[in-house]
């Protein structure tokens, strides 16, 4: 894992002193909201419905138990005993006290961490595949290069004040777990022919009001050239990207609007005059962070296989667990657990503080002490050994967290809506919580099989519901819910856009309505090898439609 | 009718202004009838306001119901009472008032 330089603990140190002088003043009544609103911002300090939120950032996604276990304290101490992992990789507390911030973000300094940059129209927490570093398909792990980005743009001068927020995802491997097409830039780190280390590069990617999937503006960036680029791509934004309207500021409406061949022109010609200057990175400086990503030395445990057969005949509901939740890893004897915070009828991404600290526990004792937290909000325990895996599933049954979901239609994006969050419009949580438990049976669940079902309470797509196979966006209408279903949508390598299939259904009706598309689905599948999204793509969106309105039709 | 409403600065709490002092709950809160009223209601979370005690301070829209009042968006009812997913939590999970 990174650690903190001398620069990195000074850095963040005379942060958290600055912030602390200014909620100080602010509360003091030295200076005005309209002062400190964007001084708090910058800390990742938003004033929700309840209370102030506090926005932790993870970067890309990586948290050793120490870190897990501080992220526990904060809970327990200055919140109500949970936290919110996000589908930025970050980790929100619902209920702070702005007096108290300046204690936490201490606290979380002590643990190298902070909550600079997850707020505000700068360059955001730098996302990566939750896998990267274990994955058996990976070129190579693409943290480093997320950790030259992180530092690179913490308080860059030039892209502190963008025209909107920015955010960049980057993924080591073909299958793209990062969502890296919907992100203002995507990075696919990948091997040349010759074997050598680089970037396709996609542009103007997001979801919002104004849902586009990123163009691919440069299928091979050498990596030394990785700043350089990313510079340019930031400066024809800073200088072209609309600050006259909020809703058209982000670089997907410049990359729309000016068309691919030309702004790709337009970056090329400022990477022009970049190039091979001050920000190539030196090849020692490359090998110097990726000593830190180093994989953890990983014993031979040859004895898994016999373990797991073992407990598999001992176990039905391990043995299910172990098909859904564990997938392949880079070395035969290791696996990386998915634990899923998507428990049947929870509210999706929310994980106790006992929780949390059992987590990093199992963390140290089983995982080389390290953490991740997906962008789909569940944490994932990278480098296991096989041969542990059933001690690590016995111990996440006794705290609530070996429901065995993953990629199935429990394992729901959602944002926290309009039971948090200001902006919402709708509820989100409750919608999740009751098509998990419409599809309890985890035997139903299988038997559809991968189904990524994504819940925003707002246009702004928090919960990802564009690019959900089946996405579900609530809306405010004349003073009540109202939930619009979309299918289609995908946010791997073949990212695609949902489509809205036709009116919204009320809180009382989106739980059948997604029956009924679920059901549609299980009616025209091929067979069972046939999933959701490759159905739906085959047969386009007319049956759904039947299913879902022609009864209304035939009423009308 | 109206109630005037704003998050608490020091803690973000939710308040609701009642007769000469910011409420924690909704129930006492203050109602305003008509335009002037409104008005008034208005001044006073200005002046809450710029004197640090409060922020986003908003007029919003109630009926009453039964005697109680009940906001009209789904919003401020849920901002009244707490998470409708966790009634552990909010305004819904304290002891109500003998």
């Amino acid at each position: 894992m990174y650690r903190y330089d001398e620069f990195d603990h000074q850095f963040v140190q005379a942060r958290v002193a600055q912030f602390t002088d200014q909620v100080e003043r602010r509360l003091a009544g030295e200076i005005t909201e309209d002062q400190f609103r964007p001084l708090r911002l910058m800390n990742g300090v938003y004033l929700q419905l309840h209370a102030y939120m506090l926005r932790i950032a993870v970067p890309y996604g990586t948290l050793s138990s120490k870190q897990l276990r501080m992220l526990a304290h904060i809970a327990r101490k200055y919140d109500k005993g949970y936290g919110h992992f996000t589908t930025r990789q970050n980790i929100q507390f619902n209920w702070p006290a702005l007096s108290d911030i300046p204690a936490i973000l201490a606290d979380l300094a002590s643990v190298e961490m902070h909550a600079i940059q997850t707020s505000g129209n700068c360059i955001r927490n730098v996302t990566a595949d939750h896998f990267a570093g274990a994955a058996a398909d990976e070129a190579a792990d693409p943290r480093p290069y997320a950790e030259i980005l992180r530092q690179w743009s913490s308080v860059h001068p030039e892209f502190s004040y963008l025209p909107r927020k920015f955010k960049i995802a980057v993924t080591g491997a073909e299958r793209d777990r990062a969502a890296i097409q919907t992100h203002d830039i995507g990075l696919h780190l990948k091997k040349n022919a010759a074997g050598e280390l680089g970037f396709a590069v996609y542009v103007g990617g997001g979801q919002g009001r104004t849902p586009l999937v990123a163009k691919k503006i440069r299928d091979f960036l050498p990596e030394e050239h990785l700043l350089s680029y990313c510079t340019a791509i930031l400066r024809v934004y800073n200088l072209y990207g609309r600050r006259d309207n909020k809703y058209k500021a982000r670089i997907k409406i410049l990359v729309h609007e000016t068309g691919v061949e030309e702004f790709t022109r337009q970056v090329e010609a400022e990477w022009a005059e970049l190039k091979d200057g001050e920000l190539t990175l030196p090849d020692a400086d490359i090998k110097a962070i990726d000593a830190y990503f180093a994989p953890p030395a990983l014993p031979a445990r040859p004895e898994g296989d016999e373990a797991i057969k073992l407990a598999r005949l001992d176990s039905r509901s391990f043995s299910e667990w172990l098909d859904q939740n564990v997938v392949t890893h880079r070395n035969p004897d290791y696996a990386a657990v998915t634990i899923s915070l998507k428990g049947i009828g929870e509210v999706p991404g929310d994980a106790s503080d006992s929780q949390m600290d059992a987590v990093a526990d199992l963390a140290e004792t089983y995982a080389f002490d390290e953490v991740r937290v997906s962008h789909e909000q569940n944490l994932i325990l990278p480098h296991v050994a096989r041969a542990d895996l059933k001690a690590i599933y016995d111990r996440l049954v006794e705290i609530g967290l070996a429901t065995a979901n993953s990629d199935l239609i429990s394992d729901i994006i959602a944002c926290p809506g309009l039971d948090y969050c200001a902006l919402a419009n709708a509820r989100s949580i409750i919608v999740a919580q009751n098509i998990s438990k419409r599809f309890a049976s985890l035997e139903r669940q299988r038997d559809i099989g991968e189904l990524k079902l994504k819940i925003s309470g707002c246009i702004n797509a928090c919960g990802h519901h564009h690019v959900g196979h089946i996405g579900i966006l609530g809306v405010e209408k004349k003073g009540a819910e109202l939930y619009q279903v979309t299918l289609g949508g995908s946010a791997d390598e073949h990212t695609s856009v949902g489509e809205i299939i036709g009116r919204g259904f009320g809180p009382d009706e989106i739980t059948d309505a997604i029956e009924t598309v679920v059901e549609t689905y299980l009616a025209i599948r091929l067979d069972k090898s046939e999933k959701f999204l490759d159905a739906y793509r085959r047969v386009g969106p007319a049956p759904f439609k039947e299913a879902l309105y022609a009864g209304e039709a035939k009423a009308a | 009718m109206k109630i005037l409403t704003a998050n608490r600065l020091t803690d973000g709490e939710a308040v609701w202004y009642a007769g000469g002092a910011w409420a924690e709950t909704i129930d006492s809160s203050e109602l305003a009838a008509d335009k002037a009223a409104e008005e008034r209601l208005e001044a006073i979370g200005a002046a809450s306001f710029a004197a640090n005690e409060v922020v986003d301070v908003n007029l919003i829209d109630v009926e009453i119901v039964d005697g109680v009042i009940h906001p009209l968006r789904l919003r401020e009812r849920i901002r009244a009472a707490g998470p409708t997913n966790r009634n552990d939590l909010g305004k819904q999970a304290r002891p109500t008032a003998a």
